[in-house]
């Protein structure tokens, strides 16, 4: 188990060019511990960050797109396994924090918490590669390969919650951002 | 004038005059068997199909921050199906989600709003609750102006519905 700003900041240090779409509380940390013109937390509704990473994959194939995606936000969209899949990009890599509960709503457990192999889920739908990082030290081990390895890849990380954040939600729906992002993106 | 008053190849024409070249596509009673068979054989056109219609929306998002027009291809079920992301993504969002909804059910040049099928029924009324832009397409004559349509939304970073009423042949 990893403290989740952790993980994110042990990615943050790897990072190059890559676009992020984050969702949830992870998009707040992200926000924090790695402003980023190309920090795309413009989800709008629950279960939808996975989709909007395809749409930017499939829009820009010459750039890496990271999603931080969350459990109870992919059960609410399985389906973009096998949309994502079918579209294979190569582009794309899905990372899954896994805490097994609705954190940003009231930490109630997910369905199934703990007990579902959802690298397994992302392996049948025809992701290309899989895995599955219990810890810090394997998720910085592993990063290089990750960020290298054609898509689409899938990774659950197991988080939990580490440093609270303040949050900032016009901040991850703003306009003004977004544009900063379109901006961004199409001189880069 | 055409034998049939609706004809594919106008909703395809007003596609490409708009600069779409994303069809993300759930497949529609209404329109799979002439529009959307004929979008995935036409090499101008990358057809994304999805497995739910809210993945459409955001898909059709990510790809208008990547710089790409798209159109977003459904039933009208589908569509009272992903309100939720309409609403967040598209309506709030501000994202130019320009859905094209196969109104399945509808009598032949009879208004949607009093059609006798429910779910047609309502969806005009839905789409102006949510302050959607919409236009109903029954003939070439309103599919040509599917492209100003389209490009309304994208100049104004609105959604915007094109409501098709009858099978496109």
């Amino acid at each position: 188990m990893m403290k989740r700003d952790e993980m994110l900041k042990a990615f943050a240090r790897q990072r190059t060019d890559e676009i992020v779409v984050a969702v949830y509380t992870a998009a707040q940390e992200l926000t924090h511990i790695q402003p980023n013109d190309l920090n795309y937390t413009f989800v709008g509704a629950m279960g939808q960050g996975s989709s909007h990473a395809l749409g930017l994959a499939l829009g820009r194939p010459d750039k890496k797109v990271v999603v931080f995606d969350g459990d109870g936000s992919l059960l609410m969209n399985l389906g973009s396994l096998v949309t994502i899949a079918n579209q294979a990009p190569k582009n794309y890599i899905h990372c899954l924090c896994e805490n097994g509960c609705y954190e940003t709503n009231g930490s109630v457990p997910t369905p199934r918490s703990g007990q579902i192999r959802f690298a397994e889920l992302a392996k049948t739908a025809g992701y290309r590669k899989t895995y599955e990082i219990g810890d810090l030290a394997e998720w910085e081990r592993e990063l290089p390969n990750i960020l290298n390895s054609e898509g689409p890849v899938f990774v659950t990380l197991k988080v939990e919650p580490g440093e609270a954040y303040p949050e900032n939600f016009p901040r991850l729906y703003s306009l003004e951002y977004r544009e900063k992002f379109r901006q961004k993106l199409a001189a880069s | 004038m055409p034998d049939y008053p609706l004809t594919a190849a106008a909703i395809k024409n007003q596609f490409k005059r708009a600069g779409i070249h994303f069809v993300v596509a759930l497949p529609d009673r209404v329109t799979s068997h002439y529009l959307l068979k004929g979008l995935i054989a036409d090499p101008e056109f990358k057809v994304v199909q999805v497995c739910k219609e809210d993945e459409g929306v955001s898909i059709c998002s990510g790809l208008y921050a990547a710089g790409h027009k798209s159109v977003f291809m459904m039933q009208y079920t589908g569509f009272l199906d992903s309100i939720n992301a309409i609403r967040g993504v598209a309506v709030e969002g501000h994202f130019p989600v320009c859905m094209v909804v196969g109104l399945l059910g509808k009598e032949p040049d009879v208004a949607p709003t009093q059609s006798k099928k429910y779910g047609v029924k309502i969806i005009e009324p839905i789409l102006d609750v949510m302050g959607i832009e919409h236009r109903l397409v029954e003939r070439d004559a309103d599919a040509n102006q599917i492209g100003a349509v389209i490009e309304k939304s994208f100049a104004t970073s609105s959604p915007s519905a094109i409501l098709i009423g009858r099978e496109p042949r």
